[in-house]
């Protein structure tokens, strides 16, 4: 049976961990693919909460989060809402350049691209969908 | 999570316990910098407590590595799990770090 959840999260950054163990906590009761939990899926709401919370909100202590979840058997699905103007993600360089190695920051899409199964932004750039599939996954 | 501070000889060892993202990385680095003002310049920060590495605390890293050797130091790093290890090789990182399979080969070959 789907589970649904919906998270309103304060703009603190010390937020995130907690927010992600409980989000993950609720996908381990529905399914069983460890791995992909563990790495995949809490680097990629990690990633996808603190661009909300850094750039989105501009660390604005007065704004929120919404996050959705939705959890099936064979995938989660979460969307990350921010109250910021939105950005382009095509503007975002790609990290692993040679040149961009060496820099400190500009990792997080990346990530998430690397680590979810779909990543897609809606036109504003303020909302964030992510998706993790788990066919075909082994169990561990 | 937590960050445990240790010497082994003249090596500073930072084992990373829990996670080591966004909300905790300003911690980390706070740490190394306080020892590398006291004139240590050797460091190993090791993983094998650790869940998962972000963006931020992979930036951290970054900056800390930079910053000990513009002090002619050196910082390693030491039991990557497989899935960290798929982390620092998918940003490419693990081309810009000197990383050993446990913190006693990172201590030997200083």
């Amino acid at each position: 049976m789907d589970q649904e959840l919906i998270l309103e999260l304060p703009n603190d950054i010390r937020s995130i961990e907690h927010a992600v163990e409980y989000v993950t906590r609720h996908c381990s009761s529905c399914c069983d693919y460890a791995r992909r939990l563990n790495l995949n899926f809490r680097v990629g709401l990690t990633e996808a909460l603190s661009n909300a919370m850094l750039y989105g909100n501009d660390s604005d202590p007065e704004k929120r989060v919404r996050v959705e979840v939705t959890i099936k058997h064979e995938e989660v699905s979460v969307i990350v809402t921010d109250q910021g103007m939105g950005f382009d993600p095509a503007s975002v360089p790609d990290p692993t350049l040679p040149g961009n190695i060496s820099k400190t920051g500009g990792r997080g899409i990346f990530l998430m691209k690397a680590l979810m199964d779909e990543v897609k932004f809606n036109e504003r750039g303020n909302s964030v969908t992510l998706v993790l599939r788990f066919e075909g996954e082994a169990s561990a | 999570m937590s960050f445990q501070v240790s010497k082994s000889g003249d090596v500073t060892v930072i084992d990373v316990e829990g996670q080591l993202i966004v909300g905790n990385r300003q911690e980390l680095k706070q740490k190394v910098l306080d020892e590398l003002e006291k004139g240590e310049r050797r460091f190993v920060v090791n993983f094998s407590e650790t869940g998962y590495i972000d963006s931020s605390g992979l930036g951290v890293l970054v900056s800390l590595s930079k910053k000990i050797r513009e002090q002619d130091g050196e910082l390693r790093l030491a039991s990557l799990n497989e899935d960290l290890r798929t982390l620092f090789e998918l940003t490419k990182l693990d081309t810009l770090f000197t990383i050993a399979d446990s913190r006693e080969e990172a201590l030997e070959g200083f």
